[in-house]
């Protein structure tokens, strides 16, 4: 029974959104695609079944695969840490977490390298005993999983902060045990924000440029992940490719937005259909 | 809601000192450490040095370009982000749930696609480039080219955190205010927006933040003018060009104390504002 | 209880860490695998050799297997000049280093990886091949565009990278004040004032010379290119029909040098690898591979082959103008040098 603005407005309203998504959202991607297609289907496919494509797109799965699973284990500890226990400096703390979020991308590699580096705190030892960190997988598994580190956190923890902690406690007292009492209780709770959280955090994984620039090395077929090849294919007069490779990256993110959504909405429906019942 | 008594000495839930160990353990090895080294190598600079730094009119006018380009994206994503969302939340219309969808995008697409993307359709001759040059606006490869990539980069932070608010506000408090005789946009500004504006203002702050040092996508964009339309993440790299660590970890030990206190102060913002509601509903 | 709890929070301690270090080790197995095969080389090189390089390594990994049966396997990685510099500086592993100018290769020295007088190691300063700069204007050269002094003339917008962050684009810089010491003779201060005007003209600074000609053919930005000779005969040959290319009457002489990594390969046990390597780039096959990738190539017989490609142009050597790389890049690139007065100038 809300009153609701006439359609007039709400129609003008939707246009003024559409509008600002279009030019921000649409018209980039569409760009992107437009590029991609732009020598037809035929010269796409070409484009990613190059070698050195699919060297790039195994590695970006690769760093994708240790860095996400990571963080959803940082994630669900801290954000249990912060959400059911009081303590002093928890403020602090949770800007800690969030920090590599605005830490400029360029800082971001720059850290490991000062790090890492021949010229860096562990680089000769390292060198000594041949393990190669820098310009090498760990090195770029390492800056992925910096930048990507606040994302389930910061998703989860203000969820689990709502949700209070009576729910635990009961089932505490009840005789549950702890772990237990994670599983069946917190988790089902939290479990829409873990997996927003978890696409967020796959994405970025996937598509980090910035960092992961500065520690790769640029070798080509070794350590170049997906957004890395595009500039390289883009800096080779490569349009069609550099951009169907980043088409891929775009597409695939879309595909689980899309999917996680539907999902969501899904849900809320059946919510919402219990309660009118 | 009850509020666990921060005195009272007996946990009932276990694993305090278990997860915040690993907590402050992975975030020391991960981040803090990584970090720490940074302000190690810039310990080398004297205090004249510094101050040579921040007298510098380039590094001046980097920190003003990504500072207060950052704050203009911020506000824009601001004001669209709340009415992509209300738009989203409130309306119905075909391919609604697309939409929804793709408002993460920014976050996946890597940031030097954007930076192509959005250069390919401001430059003069791009799709957009070619409409607005005639009328005098030069985006590509201004200052107003890196606000573009900001806006972009910054998009989904606001549409996501007023989003679940926005679906949370009790109906019954819109009718009331209508009963009692509220117009629209009276019951927006005076009960819709103070609900809303804790999660607006942490939406804010995340795009400013992301902003900030944003790289990939602006220095495709901004025309990369030193003193004009260079980005302090530039800076940075120009200084590593010269092989000059020092100088390069300087720059970024202070951006990164920004940034931090940024975030301090969000975070500080919001549990303010949480206390003082729980209060309020006490 | 609490043991009930902390015995499966170690079960799930361990079982992550178990997963972790099952994908590290998976990570570390994969470029290791190809690695394992047979012989490699890294070749750790600039921007605009990509092309070069492919063909040039195909030609040597051939040549190697007749001369030696082994199997060869030439791993490449591109980028800005100095960047490539610091990487290998702070660790990349590279056997060999292949660079836009001099003073990179320098850098790598002075962190004590490369023997100081590498430069003499090799023929020709340890440059197989030479380039110029020259300029790349838009079909029928609209402006009319022939010398260095028709780029500060007002109205004609010139695109040239930053040279701050690109090799190419201290080239650029280097090759406009070196034009304009030569006509004023050896006024520093005209110097200063025609590459100042120069740079008031150009309205984009890319940070590498890629980006420059991306700019200029791509977004179509500009009216002339400064770009290294070879870059303006591939754009040229990449968009068809819509540029041309305009040889200056003088310009600079670019020796884009080559060095083994003596840290490196005396580790891998590559050396005489790395090194026949780079002898190889000398002889007449790799030459003319040069010369078909529009480099001008150093062995006279190839250079006449060629001669229709590459216009004579007066250039002056950076040592004989400027001393050497070690005094151009202090006095004008460095923090606080000539360069950054120009740029603040140009812009009032």
């Amino acid at each position: 029974m809300r009153r609701d603005e006439s359609s007039l407005i709400r129609w003008l309203l939707i246009a003024l959104a559409l509008g600002f998504l279009g030019l921000f959202l649409v018209l980039p991607l569409a760009a992107v695609l437009a590029q991609a297609l732009g020598k037809g289907t035929g010269a796409y496919f070409a484009a990613l079944t190059q070698p050195d494509a699919w060297a790039a797109i195994r590695l970006t799965l690769l760093v994708a695969a240790i860095a996400v699973p990571v963080n959803i284990g940082f994630g669900l500890v801290a954000s249990w840490a912060i959400a059911k226990f009081d303590f002093r400096g928890k403020s602090l703390l949770i800007s800690l977490i969030d920090l590599p979020f605005s830490v400029s991308p360029v800082i971001s590699g720059l850290v490991f390298v000062l790090l890492f580096g021949l010229q860096g705190w562990f680089g000769e030892t390292l060198r000594d005993h041949n393990i190669r960190v820098l310009f090498a997988v760990p090195g770029i598994v390492l800056a992925t999983m910096f930048v990507t580190f606040p994302f389930v956190a910061r998703e989860l923890i203000p969820l689990m902060e709502e949700q209070g902690r009576e729910e635990e406690e009961a089932a505490i007292v009840l005789g549950a045990g702890g772990f237990k009492t994670f599983l069946t209780v917190t988790l089902p709770n939290v479990k829409w924000g873990l997996l927003h959280g978890v696409l967020l955090c796959n994405a970025r994984a996937m598509g980090e440029f910035g960092a992961v620039s500065v520690v790769s090395g640029h070798i080509r077929g070794l350590t170049n992940t997906m957004p890395l090849h595009v500039e390289i294919l883009y800096n080779e007069y490569d349009f069609v490719g550099a951009f169907a490779v980043a088409s891929l990256l775009a597409l695939l993110a879309l595909l689980t937005l899309v999917a996680k959504s539907a999902l969501e909405w899904r849900l809320r429906d059946e919510i919402s259909a219990l309660r009118q019942s | 809601m009850p509020k666990n008594n921060p005195a009272k000495p007996w946990r009932v839930i276990p694993g305090f000192g278990l997860t915040l160990g690993l907590t402050l353990g992975w975030l020391s090895v991960l981040v803090l450490i990584p970090l720490t080294s940074l302000f190690v190598m810039a310990s080398g600079l004297s205090l004249d040095q510094w101050l040579a730094i921040l007298a510098d009119t380039r590094v001046q006018a980097a920190f003003r370009l990504s500072f207060g380009g950052a704050l203009v994206a911020a506000l824009i994503n601001a004001a669209a982000g709340l009415l992509v969302a209300w738009v989203l939340v409130r309306y119905d219309f075909p391919g609604r749930r697309l939409i929804d969808a793709m408002v993460d995008l920014p976050f996946a697409l890597p940031t030097a696609v954007a930076g192509i993307a959005l250069a390919a359709l401001y430059a003069p001759q791009g799709w957009i480039g070619q409409l607005i040059e005639p009328l005098g606006i030069k985006v590509a490869f201004t200052p107003l080219g890196a606000i573009v990539a900001m806006v972009f980069v910054g998009l989904p932070f606001v549409v996501r955190t007023v989003q679940p608010v926005l679906e949370d506000i009790d109906s019954e408090v819109e009718e009331a205010a209508a009963s009692l005789g509220a117009g629209r946009w009276q019951t927006f500004t005076r009960v819709i927006l103070p609900t809303l504006a804790p999660a607006l203002l942490t939406g804010f702050a995340l795009a400013f933040a992301r902003a900030v040092g944003e790289y990939g996508s602006v220095i495709f964009i901004a025309g990369n003018f030193p003193g004009l339309s260079e980005i302090v993440p530039l800076l940075i790299v120009v200084r590593l060009e010269q092989y000059d660590y020092v100088g390069a970890t300087a720059i970024a030990a202070i951006m990164l104390v920004a940034s931090f206190v940024l975030l301090l102060a969000i975070n500080g913002l919001q549990r303010w504002n949480r206390d003082r509601l729980s209060r309020g509903a006490a | 209880m609490t043991s009930d709890w902390s015995r499966d929070a170690m079960r799930l301690v361990l079982a992550t860490a178990l997963v972790v270090g099952a994908a590290m080790a998976l990570a570390a197995a994969i470029p290791g695998a190809g690695a394992a095969e047979s012989r490699t080389l890294l070749n750790v090189s600039y921007d605009p050799t990509r092309e070069l390089y492919q063909d040039l390594n195909a030609a040597f990994v051939k040549s190697w297997k007749a001369k030696t049966g082994e199997d060869l396997r030439i791993n490449q990685s591109h980028g800005g000049s100095g960047k490539q510099a610091r990487a290998v500086i702070d660790g990349l592993e590279a056997d060999v280093v292949t660079l836009a100018l001099a003073y990179d290769i320098d850098a790598i020295a002075q962190r004590g990886q490369i023997d100081p007088k590498w430069q003499s190691r090799l023929a020709a300063n340890s440059a197989p091949y030479t380039s110029t700069i020259v300029f790349l204007v838009r079909k029928g050269n609209p402006k009319a565009i022939k010398d260095w002094d028709d780029l500060v003339r007002p109205g004609v917008s010139v695109i040239t990278p930053n040279p701050k962050t690109s090799g190419g684009a201290r080239w650029n810089y280097l090759a406009a004040w070196g034009y304009e010491l030569n006509r004023s003779n050896n006024d520093a201060a005209k110097a200063e004032a025609f590459t100042t005007a120069l740079f008031h003209n150009v309205p984009v600074l890319d940070t590498g010379a890629r980006g420059s000609t991306t700019t200029f053919t791509q977004r179509g930005i500009g009216d002339v290119l400064i770009a290294w000779e070879n870059e303006a005969i591939l754009a040229l040959k990449e968009v068809p029909g819509q540029f041309e290319i305009v040889a200056p009457p003088l310009s600079i002489l670019a020796e884009p040098p080559v060095a083994v990594v003596d840290k490196v390969v005396d580790r891998h046990g590559t050396r005489a690898l790395a090194e026949s390597y780079l002898s190889f780039l000398y002889t007449p096959e790799a030459q003319e591979i040069i010369a078909r990738n529009h480099y001008r190539p150093r062995d006279p017989d190839i250079a006449k082959k060629h001669a229709a490609e590459f216009p004579p142009v007066r250039l002056f050597t950076i040592d004989d103008v400027f001393g050497g790389w070690g005094k151009a890049q202090t006095a004008h690139f460095a923090d606080g040098g000539i360069f950054d007065r120009i740029i603040v100038n140009a812009k009032k």
